[in-house]
């Protein structure tokens, strides 16, 4: 039978909360979405059934692509919890700003090549932030929190996911969001080449400027 | 505290004013603050179309029409003369070009023959200063929901910072969209959202609609079009749509505020701007505020409207830390956005 203790909340989250526990004599994170009381019952089933499902799919299909994901050990619908590795490191949000910049700019260029492969295997993540990267001991990047993930090679969408990292850099690295972004974009076009790289450019502009208020819109 | 006038004496903030004259969208609005945030004075008219959603031409018109009136009984409330006031405020941007430029050319004709100095507000950090003015909050994650905006910000080193927005129209916008294919008529007292909020009431089966949350972002118009397509099919209760309408979009904003708020950590939740007012958003927001022991926050109702009492308070804030924006300086901003604002007046200290 199933040899799950809880042992510590380590995160809450918006929409799961991760316990790090042990299971089999593994360390584990279980990640729990637990029901939210606020959105309609069948609404909050949905929601959470659906990415319970598809995160698991989409952190093994990262794997094929080449990109780090914690091991998945189990998945129980009926909870809406995923058993996975736990992965010892830190968040790249926490370490960013403690870096030198070439070292900062090596580690996006990293980032860039790894979102690259995730966007040429046909999967976007759908919600890239530096807490979503955790540097491990051993240096290696693991991408984590695939829940608003796609299997998509929609232009699209990977104008999105990009748009979603320039935004994460504005909101929480402010001080460094342009040579970040400079260098996840080199990182990204090694890995896609020149020419996509244009198209998908062009695609998060295009996105930008369909916002409300947006200053590359003005016309002066 | 004190403050430095023109008059080259110092005078008491609390008597010193600030009077802020609002004119983003379809409504013109003034407000008199007292540089220590007593609010005076909050007068206004609205703006209502006959049918189709805000003509700028023609609502710039009604501002114009109005204006005096209003800045009349901003005037006999408050018990203000025109020679006390200490600044003129008005919102500068975000918003539609010709409503804006009527409120400025108001504001400039104040300041000059009053001989005070000008200042120039950013409608969205009123819509947030207004808010913890009057619920208290000191450094929030704030939720900022009306016809024109939809943004999760939080202060971080000198500014507003945006966290996610719409990637395409905003909420108010939908509700209200969706309530004009659905032939509902507003009035005065009676905008679309409280005529949302009222039929929703009585839904009860939720319809499936598209729930488009992108990592912190909305998305809306996939949304709007789904439920005026279902509306036209006529296969379902009004009170339904209008349940489901609610419900879908709410979760989707409440999914996104929570992500900021354990992203940023923030003690308290503020909810502010036109679509603040309804109750359903307001039970779902405070459930996740208290889901991460953080305090709920909203805004009372006469100020989550457009008001001129956030824009008075606003101004009276940044000129007390120095800022004045000269007449030849004071065009306004379409798209003057939310990040692109110092903000002096919040210490560091308070905010981490």
């Amino acid at each position: 039978m199933d040899k799950r203790k809880l042992l510590l909340l380590i995160k809450k989250g918006a929409e799961a909360s991760l316990y790090l526990a042990e299971w089999h004599g593994r360390k584990v994170i279980m990640k729990k979405r637990l029901p939210k009381e606020y959105r309609p019952s069948r609404l909050d089933e949905q929601i959470r059934t659906y990415r319970t499902i598809h995160e698991p799919q989409l952190m093994h299909e990262a794997k094929k692509a080449g990109v780090a994901t914690p091991t998945i050990f189990l998945v129980d619908l009926k909870d809406a919890t995923i058993v996975m590795e736990f992965i010892e490191g830190t968040q790249v949000k926490q370490m960013l700003g403690k870096l030198s910049k070439g070292e900062r700019q090596l580690l996006c260029l990293k980032i860039g090549e790894l979102i690259g492969r995730l966007h040429e295997y046909g999967i976007v993540h759908g919600d890239l932030t530096t807490s979503n990267m955790i540097l491990n001991l051993e240096e290696k990047i693991f991408f984590v929190d695939f829940g608003l993930g796609e299997k998509t090679k929609e232009l699209e969408a990977r104008g999105v996911d990009l748009h979603l990292m320039k935004r994460a850099l504005q909101s929480t690295h402010f001080r460094f969001t342009e040579e970040c972004f400079e260098a996840v974009i080199e990182g990204y076009s090694k890995v896609v080449g020149s020419e996509a790289v244009k198209a998908v450019l062009d695609k998060v502009s295009e996105i930008e400027k369909r916002g409300r208020y947006v200053a590359a819109r003005r016309i002066e | 505290m004190y403050v430095e006038g023109l008059e080259m004496k110092r005078k008491k903030a609390s008597e010193s004013y600030c009077l802020g004259i609002e004119s983003t969208a379809d409504d013109f609005s003034v407000g008199i603050s007292t540089f220590n945030g007593k609010i005076l004075a909050n007068t206004i008219s609205v703006y209502m179309p006959e049918e189709g959603g805000i003509h700028p031409r023609e609502a710039a018109r009604h501002h114009a029409e109005v204006a005096n009136k209003v800045l009349e009984e901003a005037f006999t409330k408050s018990g203000i003369k025109p020679e006390n006031l200490s600044a003129i405020a008005f919102s500068q941007g975000p918003g539609l070009g010709p409503c804006l430029r009527t409120g400025a050319t108001v504001a400039r004709a104040l300041a000059s023959y009053l001989k005070v100095p000008l200042v120039g507000v950013n409608h969205c950090i009123a819509h947030i200063e207004i808010g913890k003015l009057k619920t208290g909050a000191e450094d929030p994650a704030t939720l900022y929901v009306s016809g024109g905006n939809t943004i999760v910000a939080a202060f971080d080193s000198g500014r507003y910072r945006v966290f996610g927005e719409t990637l395409d129209i905003a909420l108010g916008n939908c509700l209200d969209v969706f309530a004009r294919e659905a032939g509902l008529r507003q009035r005065v007292g009676m905008p679309f959202g409280a005529i949302v909020e009222k039929l929703a009431m009585k839904g009860e089966k939720l319809i499936p609609l598209p729930y488009t949350v992108k990592g912190m972002d909305t998305s809306f118009s996939g949304l709007l079009t789904a439920a005026v397509n279902l509306l036209k099919k006529g296969e379902y209760r009004l009170e339904d749509l209008c349940y489901s309408l609610q419900e879908t979009t709410f979760s989707m904003v409440t999914e996104v505020t929570e992500r900021a708020l354990a992203h940023t950590e923030k003690k308290e939740v503020l909810l502010t701007g036109g679509v603040a007012a309804n109750k359903r958003l307001q039970s779902m927001i405070k459930a996740i505020a208290e889901e991460h022991d953080a305090d709920f926050c909203a805004v009372p109702s006469e100020f989550a409207i457009d008001n001129g009492a956030m824009i008075a308070w606003t101004g009276a804030l940044a000129h007390m830390h120095g800022i004045v924006t000269p007449i030849e300086k004071s065009f306004v901003r379409l798209r003057w956005r939310l990040e692109e604002v110092e903000v002096p007046w919040i210490r560091e200290s308070c905010c981490s």
